[in-house]
């Protein structure tokens, strides 16, 4: 199929480009940017009219939930969801049940996504075996299956013994390690950030040097080992602070902010809003507003949904009770869309931390337009307001804090290798 | 995103009794005044009025309280309502069933009131939230959120004694961190305008930035209890007495538990509360429980009178 | 329309009571305005026992469409309410509900010998079998009309119309 997309504003943080240029695919490629190849017959014509063209997004953190979590969502279901979100490569976390922590669960997954023919699907090996946090698990074999990185479920990092040796053995391999930093001993039955909503509310509480300890060992074990470590979805504007330190170090550190943390803070929990139970919790609005500011200067590197479908019922508990997570991957692009509005940012900069930075910290081949390359693309309306509902939520899992908001950026198509996956 | 306080309807008018926080004191002030007129059918021959004749009042604990649910029972059955006890701790919730679910089966029965105890916060909440509308929800202790009639039931004590809240020092003192009667005494106390509220305790019983609740922090009793006119102690539950949060009863008890010595260092006139049950010789010493400044057994007796009229301005209370 | 003067009915209906009732009766007001006229009659009789108030509003069987009233006074019966010879008294007898309440409180404190009743004015439309000993004034006003008695500063009484329709 050849396709042809005119008149749309390409923005390609990559390549650095902000202008009305026609692209024109085949073969699943990007063939031409700018002026149509010789005797290019277009089977498909896309009118881009005052839409952005830029390339699909890529997300570091989507749950899909398989194997074994299936009650809470599905395969199709969420992939689904994130072609709707504009996302075309994912990244997504060990944690399912069991646990990817063998090779054979891995092509399984690999195969399943693949059949679908929709978003890449980029599997986070275990780290160790059952993510106990006590075996390594054999990465090489793995990384063969198809995991490219590393990391742990959340919040359990192993005993600094064997994080040790899984690092080192990484590196081995020049494999990177990604890691949601949290100190178990500080977290136990902990639900809310240590601040004046749960102390009003009575919530157990996780505090902020619970992430920031397991930052500070991080970092000194990435300074002992020298494998490239990445640091999932930080919450805090001191462990930011950390980070930021470490990079300017020269230290091999990476890290992501979760839609979430970028634009809530814990007063968002209200009366015990459910929706509002995340891990890491949502901290104080001077925390966001640091996440903020350090996206912008390059200390975070990408913005990542957070995705975590879960099931209605399992969100209709007290809020201790209720089960971790909200669904994101559809949210991904208005919500990054709205944190470089309210940063008063061009686009080209913005996009960036959901295409370019995230492809480059995943390591993968993807998030730019360039001739020759993999024709994922994704099509939106920045002007297209919508309204959070259920109904306009493909994922399975409803539950998120933004419901009911109006949020910016409507997507009209998704290509993912030059097939039209998504259409609205 | 907040939302409207969920005990009021859009009229302001109070729907159910979750905590005390938010609350204007022109609703605890009626609630207190409503409560003053029950305290005289309390004391007659026959305690019994038929205002909620034909209500169903369905008490679900969650987690095991005989004394909160038999004041609630009284209150209820004083009012002429039909009551029923679920003890839900042992029954449904062990089958598999969700709160919601129970609480959706028992509003089959055309309940007309829960009184909810849950060892969750906010599960209170999320019933409330969930119900039918003309269904309403008292708050009987969730979590270590709120237990908003403890808390009025000690404001009407205190007023009975020291009739004028703005001229006040009072302190409470004990397990702040875990509990739920303190937060709601503490909304309860700074709404009402009592003007200086202490808390006293070792920094492992205190939350984070307890101060913003509108709190002034002690650690020392001697300091804490100057000039103050009443203390409000807390329960320290059997499991938090050895551990992570304190070394030893004994230890707890000379530093914070209220003896005749400490007692003295308040004002002359100062009167003592307890949420009960108490832990003599932890918390508190007999000669304090029991001494003459004690009115820990008037607080028992306000209570059924404070729900008696937490439940009748609910009940006619209709959307 | 013209009102009666509420002054002139209180020492009609003082008089009726002084000529007629128990020696040794107990006088109890109904809030707000029974007890204002109960503590003028109690003076003016120079009754000995001490003087009662009651406040039906627990009692009431309008419960269930209008709620709790929002100001409820205590009820206090400072005699034994058992074998008293029982005088109830009440500023405007219309449907008679209010007295129904108040004789079902009072049964609650004991079993009175007797009960009468005292009500300033019968204003009609009565909806239960229940009437007056002593009444001070009796008129007949349209159903749509509230009759409300007003205590001034001075502590003249007097009587205030309305259309329930409106608010106050």
């Amino acid at each position: 199929m050849k396709i042809h997309i005119k008149n749309g504003r390409l923005i390609d943080p990559k390549n650095g480009i902000d202008a009305v240029q026609d692209i024109f695919i085949a073969k699943g490629k990007i063939v031409a940017i700018g002026a149509a190849p010789d005797e290019f017959q277009a089977s498909r014509v896309i009118d881009a009219q005052s839409l952005v063209v830029c390339p699909g997004l890529v997300d570091l953190s989507v749950r899909l939930r398989e194997p074994g979590l299936e009650y809470m969502a599905t395969l199709e279901s969420e992939m689904a969801a994130a072609v709707a979100g504009g996302v075309t490569s994912i990244a997504c976390p060990p944690d399912t049940d069991p646990p990817l922590d063998e090779p054979g669960l891995v092509e399984m997954l690999k195969h399943r996504a693949k059949s679908l023919n929709q978003a890449h699907v980029y599997p986070i090996g275990a780290l160790t075996q059952g993510l106990k946090g006590e075996r390594l698990t054999e990465m090489a074999e793995l990384n063969d299956a198809g995991c490219v990185v590393f990391g742990q479920s959340d919040g359990l990092l192993p005993n600094l013994r064997v994080l040790m040796q899984a690092m080192l053995y990484a590196s081995t391999f020049g494999f990177s390690v990604w890691l949601r930093p949290q100190e178990i001993t500080l977290t136990g039955d902990g639900v809310a950030h240590d601040g004046e909503v749960a102390t009003r509310l009575g919530l157990l509480t996780v505090p902020v040097c619970a992430e920031t300890i397991a930052i500070g060992n991080i970092i000194l074990l990435t300074k002992e080992t020298g494998v490239r470590v990445h640091l999932c979805r930080i919450s805090s504007a001191e462990g930011l602070a950390m980070i930021r330190t470490a990079r300017q170090q020269g230290l091999p550190i990476t890290c992501d902010v979760s839609i979430n943390h970028l634009h809530l803070s814990d007063m968002d929990i209200g009366f015990f809003d459910s929706n509002c139970h995340l891990m890491p919790p949502l901290r104080s609005s001077s925390d966001r507003d640091a996440l903020r500011h350090g996206l912008l200067d390059g200390t975070i590197g990408a913005i990542c949904s957070d995705h975590a479908p879960v099931d209605e019922d399992a969100k209709l508990l007290p809020f201790g009770q209720s089960e971790v997570g909200a669904t994101g991957v559809e949210l991904l692009l208005p919500l990054t869309l709205k944190w470089g509005a309210e940063m008063r940012l061009p686009l080209l900069n913005v996009l960036s931390r959901i295409t370019s930075d995230p492809a480059r910290i995943l390591g993968i081949d993807a998030g730019h337009l360039s001739p020759g390359g993999a024709a994922d693309i994704c099509i939106f309306d920045p002007d297209h307001y919508w309204k959070v509902t259920s109904s306009a939520i493909l994922s399975q899992g409803k539950n998120t804090p933004f419901m009911g908001m109006e949020i910016p950026g409507g997507v009209k198509y998704t290509l993912v290798n030059g097939h039209i996956v998504y259409e609205h | 995103m907040i939302n409207r306080n969920p005990q009021l309807d859009e009229h302001g008018v109070l729907q159910h009794l979750l905590t005390t926080e938010g609350l204007p004191a022109s609703v605890l002030l009626h609630i207190l005044d409503t409560a003053e007129s029950f305290v005289g059918v309390t004391e007659r021959d026959v305690k019994k009025i038929p205002l909620l004749r034909g209500k169903s009042i369905f008490n679900l604990f969650f987690e095991p309280s005989t004394r909160t649910r038999t004041t609630f029972e009284i209150a209820a059955k004083r009012l002429s309502a039909d009551v029923f006890n679920l003890n839900i701790a042992v029954s449904a919730q062990s089958k598999g069933e969700t709160l919601l679910d129970t609480v959706n089966n028992l509003s089959a029965m055309n309940a007309d009131m829960f009184v909810v105890r849950h060892a969750q916060s906010g599960a209170a909440h999320l019933i409330a939230k969930h119900v039918q509308p003309d269904i309403h929800v008292i708050n009987a202790g969730d979590g270590s959120h709120a237990h908003p009639t403890q808390a009025l039931l000690d404001m009407f004590t205190i007023r009975r004694y020291k009739r004028d809240f703005r001229n006040l020092r009072v302190a409470i003192i004990g397990d702040i961190l875990h509990s739920r009667v303190a937060r709601s005494q503490i909304h309860a106390l700074t709404t009402l305008g009592v003007p200086e509220v202490r808390v006293i305790a070792p920094k492992t019983l205190l939350p984070k930035m307890v101060e913003r609740l509108g709190v002034h922090v002690y650690h020392d009793m001697a300091k804490g209890l100057k000039d103050i006119d009443v203390l409000m102690m807390l329960r320290l539950q059997n499991e938090r007495m050895k551990g992570a949060n304190l070394p030893s009863p004994e230890e707890y008890f000379k530093y914070y538990g209220l003896t005749p010595e400490k007692l003295s260092l308040a004002r002359r006139d100062a009167i003592v509360m307890h949420p009960g049950p108490m832990n003599r010789g932890v918390e508190i010493d007999s000669e304090v429980a029991d001494g003459k400044q004690s009115v820990i057994l008037p607080q028992v007796t306000f209570g059924i009178a404070v729900r008696m009229a937490v439940m009748s301005i609910l009940a006619g209370n209709q959307v | 329309m013209q009102l009666p003067d509420a002054e002139k009915a209180f020492d009609s209906l003082a008089k009726k009571i002084q000529a007629d009732a128990h020696k040794d009766f107990a006088l109890i007001g109904i809030h707000t305005g029974g007890v204002w006229l109960a503590e003028r009659l109690h003076q003016a009789l120079g009754i000995k026992q001490p003087l009662g108030t009651l406040d039906v509003a627990f009692y009431r069987d309008d419960f269930d469409k209008i709620g709790l009233h929002p100001q409820v006074k205590p009820s206090e019966i400072p005699f034994a309410v058992e074998g008293a010879h029982i005088l109830l008294v009440d500023d405007v007898l219309q449907t008679g509900r209010t007295i129904r309440a108040a004789i079902n409180e009072l049964f609650d404190y004991g079993r009175p010998a007797s009960i009468s009743f005292a009500a300033l004015a019968d204003r009609g439309g009565r909806e239960l079998p229940i009437a007056a000993q002593y009444t001070g004034v009796t008129l007949e006003l349209p159903v749509d009309k509230m009759l409300e008695l007003k205590c001034g500063k001075n502590g003249k009484l007097s009587f205030h119309l309305y259309d329930k329709s409106l608010p106050e």
